[in-house]
């Protein structure tokens, strides 16, 4: 066995082999991976005894749940209406001049993927953006630049990097 | 408040004094006074259809099922709303207690908060608490168990048919409607599936009683709501509002004082232009809306939003039907060519019916509300359309 298939293996093991367990499995794999290679989608079918062409049916409907390669870090911008107003371009502009990419492509380093994405939900503290998991609102340019400027000097990883928002009770 | 005419309430987010102090109370009742005390309210859905919520508990109470379910749904994709995230974070134990209490009156013994995926960062946080809560369902004899469920970045999911197809590891696409959920919801049981919000007050009213709920709004839109308000705004933010305001009113208390326009209902919702600021009332009896108000000043192209949002819903259909598939593809383009000139103004006219089409064919809202923002955007802003 592969690495790749030994993880949705133990994944199948966690969450279980029946068809409602498909989505977390996959979530699973996207969040060690960042991305469904066709090796890992062919292992799920293998699993879950469903085939392969259901796994990529499944997966390709969801946005999150990517298809092609990705970086370690993906990172989302969001485009739609309060944060357009809010500067959105100008947040695109300041990551793409960092990370000399553009929408849609990754680093050759395979560190980071620039996408833009639908409403956060964080309108208010427009413009908002996703780098995996963790969002990051009321943007500048300088503020990104920051933030991507930490993501990098972490660049081993060994730190989690966690968002600006707090979460009171 | 600025404007005398709107009051700010706060049911939802005021805290607890005593942890899980009013399920407590409200278990100790029984089903048939708990769900007169919520029909009474006339409390309806908070995500955005508005079905009676009091009704809605009673049909799927009167199923003869062994198994039944209670869905929260949090998959809050509709643009401009984000009032349910900041529930979750601040309340969390009164979403749960309103789940625990509709477990109680329907019979059911398992609880699904389907989370988008775009909060995936409160899952710690949620775990966290709902260990705490299920610990509790159990030292009160209460035989139900909440888990959550990650959505993957689709707004239809939103959409309940859509959310037990995901769940069940399938394409989240809607299904046809009968049956509906209260008899054949999550894997064909009957599930109550409300918005996060629903569920704090219909949880509340409990608290509170009806009457002090009814006492506010109007009487089609009984009580309060969370309203979610960004753009051009000097106050973003999400606050607790007595429904029945008038935009007029609303735009006093959060415009800049250049507002143009006000989209009530996020982008499958409807666009108000200033002129009839005054005559338009936010509730059921006007423009409803799931809590998404998007303020737009005179500096704003019209198109522009028009265009994103047709943008939206271009990407977010699910591609199941036709006439909302290839609708939006060409309602984008003919907007954009009716802009750079290719096509006239009356092609324009042509969209609209198009628009028409699309609600009458469409299996979902998503594919059926577009004539909601198309219509209102283009009627009130034609000459921005054009040049
Ligand atoms: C395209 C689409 C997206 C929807 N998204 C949501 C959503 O994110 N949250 C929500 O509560 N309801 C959403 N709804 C409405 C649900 O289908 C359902 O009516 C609602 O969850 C019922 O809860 P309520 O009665 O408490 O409002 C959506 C509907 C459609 C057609
Ligand atoms: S109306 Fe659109 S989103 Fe809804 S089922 Fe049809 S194609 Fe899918
Ligand atoms: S519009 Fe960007 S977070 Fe809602």
């Amino acid at each position: 066995m592969t690495e790749v298939q030994e993880k949705v293996r133990d994944l199948s093991e966690k969450y279980g082999r029946r068809r409602e367990n498909l989505l977390p499995i996959l979530q699973g794999i996207v969040e060690k991976e960042h991305y469904l290679t066709s090796e890992a989608m062919i292992q799920v079918a293998k699993e879950l005894d469903i085939s392969a062409a259901e796994v990529y049916g499944t997966a390709s409907f969801y946005s999150f749940l990517d298809t092609e390669q990705r970086g370690q870090y993906v990172i989302r911008v969001c485009k739609t209406i309060s944060c357009d107003m809010k500067g959105k371009n100008s947040i695109i502009k300041a990551i793409e001049d960092v990370l000399k990419i553009k929408v849609g492509e990754t680093t050759q380093s395979k560190m980071f993927t620039l996408l833009e994405t639908n409403c956060l939900g964080w309108c208010h503290k427009a413009p908002a953006i996703l780098i995996n998991d963790e969002p990051y609102t009321n943007l500048t340019p300088a503020k990104i630049k920051a933030i991507l400027g930490d993501y990098i000097r972490n660049a081993e990883g060994k730190q989690k990097i966690i968002g600006d928002i707090q979460y009171e009770r | 408040m600025k404007d005398k005419n709107l009051k700010i309430v706060d049911i939802i987010f005021k805290p607890h004094l005593v942890k899980y102090e009013v399920l407590d109370k409200t278990v100790a009742r029984s089903n048939e006074d708990i769900l007169k005390e919520i029909i009474d309210s006339g409390l309806r859905g908070r995500g955005g259809a508005g079905f009676p919520t009091g009704l809605k508990w009673k049909f799927a109470a009167e199923q003869k099922a062994k198994k039944k379910i209670v869905i929260c749904n949090a998959d809050e994709g509709e643009p401009g709303t984000f009032k349910d995230r900041e529930i979750l974070t601040k309340v969390p134990r009164k979403v749960l207690g309103g789940m625990a209490v509709c477990a109680k009156i329907i019979g059911a013994k398992r609880g699904f908060i389907y989370l988008r995926g775009e909060y995936k960062y409160l899952l710690p946080f949620l775990n966290e608490e709902l260990e705490d809560f299920n610990k509790h369902l159990k030292e009160i004899g209460l035989d139900f168990k909440i888990d959550i469920f990650l959505g993957s970045g689709a707004y239809v999911c939103g959409e309940e048919s859509a959310l037990f197809n995901s769940m069940e590891g399938k394409r989240g696409e809607p299904r046809n409607k009968p049956p509906y959920p209260t008899v054949a919801g999550l894997d064909n049981m009957p599930t109550v599936i409300n918005n996060v919000e629903t569920l704090v007050y219909a949880l509340m009213i409990c608290s509170i009683g009806s009457k002090e709920f009814k006492a506010l709004g109007t009487s089609d839109s009984r009580g309060s709501k969370v309203f979610s308000i960004s753009g051009d705004t000097p106050i973003p933010g999400i606050y607790e509002l007595e429904l029945g305001m008038s935009v007029y009113d609303f735009v006093e208390e959060f415009g800049d004082g250049d507002t143009k326009a006000v989209q009530i209902g996020g982008a499958s919702g409807f666009c108000v232009p200033r002129k009839k600021f005054k005559e338009t009332i936010i509730g059921f009896e006007g423009i409803p809306t799931g809590g998404s108000m998007m303020i737009f000043n005179s500096t704003r192209s019209m198109y522009n939003v028009l265009h994103n949002y047709l943008d939206f819903f271009e990407e977010e259909s699910c591609g199941q039907c036709t006439p909302c598939r290839i609708g939006y593809q060409q309602l984008k383009k003919g907007v954009e060519a009716v802009k750079h000139g290719e096509k006239n103004e009356e092609y324009l006219q042509q969209l609209m019916k198009l628009t028409e089409t699309m609600k009458l064919t469409s299996k979902c809202g998503l594919g059926q509300s577009v004539a909601n923002s198309f219509s209102s955007i283009v009627n009130n802003y034609r000459e921005e359309m054009v040049y």
